[in-house]
């Protein structure tokens, strides 16, 4: 019987998460591998040629899905640092790091895919425009954050920083998402508006939102494997990792 | 869409295929990395705790 303190506190707690983190990984492990596989066939055999564009618009599947993900993660990581850096939970912080690198890995995925859907669309690879730009902003933001925790040996000081980092850093985020409406940008507006009906076809809003089921569903996947790593380093001086570890023949 | 036409993406094939290939790669390769970093991480702590002292 546990006595005070609801679920959430109880698994704020790196001893108790470890072991719920390895249990749900197989959770979204599974629905992942299945929603990629349904997205790949919706976004590459379901969805007709388009009429402009030909087979080349079909890198928006995982174009448009990698950008989400990576402007997601990174509000994901700034609260966990931001929770980090006021409640204090340990926890929180070890979460911030154990997204940072996902998200620089969908960031640049994102930038990676929209520069082979630039090149036969608009002839070029990269351009200095506002949403390109901002997304690239995007990357070095992450890679500091990484690189911030990285460089300094104590880890509560190593939280604050690169909690900081990524916290400041939030304000880029609304800056990518609007950039398209804000600025006269070669990238074209958003696919899909909280406002209006999307202006795609059925097939091909699905495919963007299985994909990005995919995406988040693997993000969970690889937060938590790090999320244990993280645990188990900072936490070696703990009776129970050591019991964990001594028990592993 | 099926057969030839599938890999051949309309002319785009060199454009599509280098989007899904490295998101491909990358995804998995993450995946690869964390589970060896697990392994090692368990390695370097079970060294550390038989000979006593603090490297991790």
């Amino acid at each position: 019987m546990t006595s005070g303190g609801g679920t959430f506190t109880r698994y704020a707690s790196p001893a108790a998460f470890y072991p719920l983190a390895g249990r749900l990984i197989p959770w979204f492990a599974v629905p992942a591998a299945a929603l990629a596989l349904w997205g790949l066939y919706l976004g590459l055999v379901a969805a007709p040629t388009d009429f402009r564009q030909g087979d080349a618009y079909r890198i928006m599947f995982i174009h448009v899905p990698a950008a989400w993900m990576s402007m997601w993660l990174y509000v994901t990581m700034a609260v966990y640092a931001g929770l980090g850096l006021v409640v204090r939970t340990r926890l929180s912080s070890m979460m911030a790091a154990a997204i940072a690198p996902t998200g620089a890995m969908f960031t640049f995925i994102a930038l990676w895919t929209g520069s082979f859907w630039g090149r036969p669309m608009w002839g070029t690879w990269w351009v200095w425009d506002a949403r390109l730009t901002s997304e690239l902003v995007l990357l070095f933001l992450y890679l500091g954050v990484i690189a911030l925790a990285a460089a300094i040996d104590d880890p509560r000081r190593a939280d604050r920083a690169s909690g900081l980092l990524a916290l400041v850093g939030v304000v880029n985020v609304p800056i990518i998402y609007f950039s398209v409406q804000w600025w006269n940008t070669l990238h074209q507006g958003a696919s899909i508006k909280m406002t209006a009906a999307p202006s795609m076809g059925a097939i091909m809003l699905w495919a963007i939102v299985v994909m990005t089921l995919a995406f988040w569903m693997l993000s969970f996947v690889t937060a938590f494997l790090r999320v244990r790593c993280i645990i188990v380093e900072r936490e070696r001086h703990a009776d129970w990792v050591r019991k964990l570890v001594d028990n592993r023949t | 869409m099926t057969g030839a036409g599938f890999w051949h993406m309309g002319g785009y094939a060199l454009y599509v295929w280098s989007a899904y290939g490295v998101t491909a790669v990358l995804l998995v390769l993450e995946l690869v990395q964390l589970l060896r970093r697990r392994r090692a991480v368990l390695r370097r702590l079970k060294a550390m705790y038989r000979m006593g002292i603090d490297e991790a």
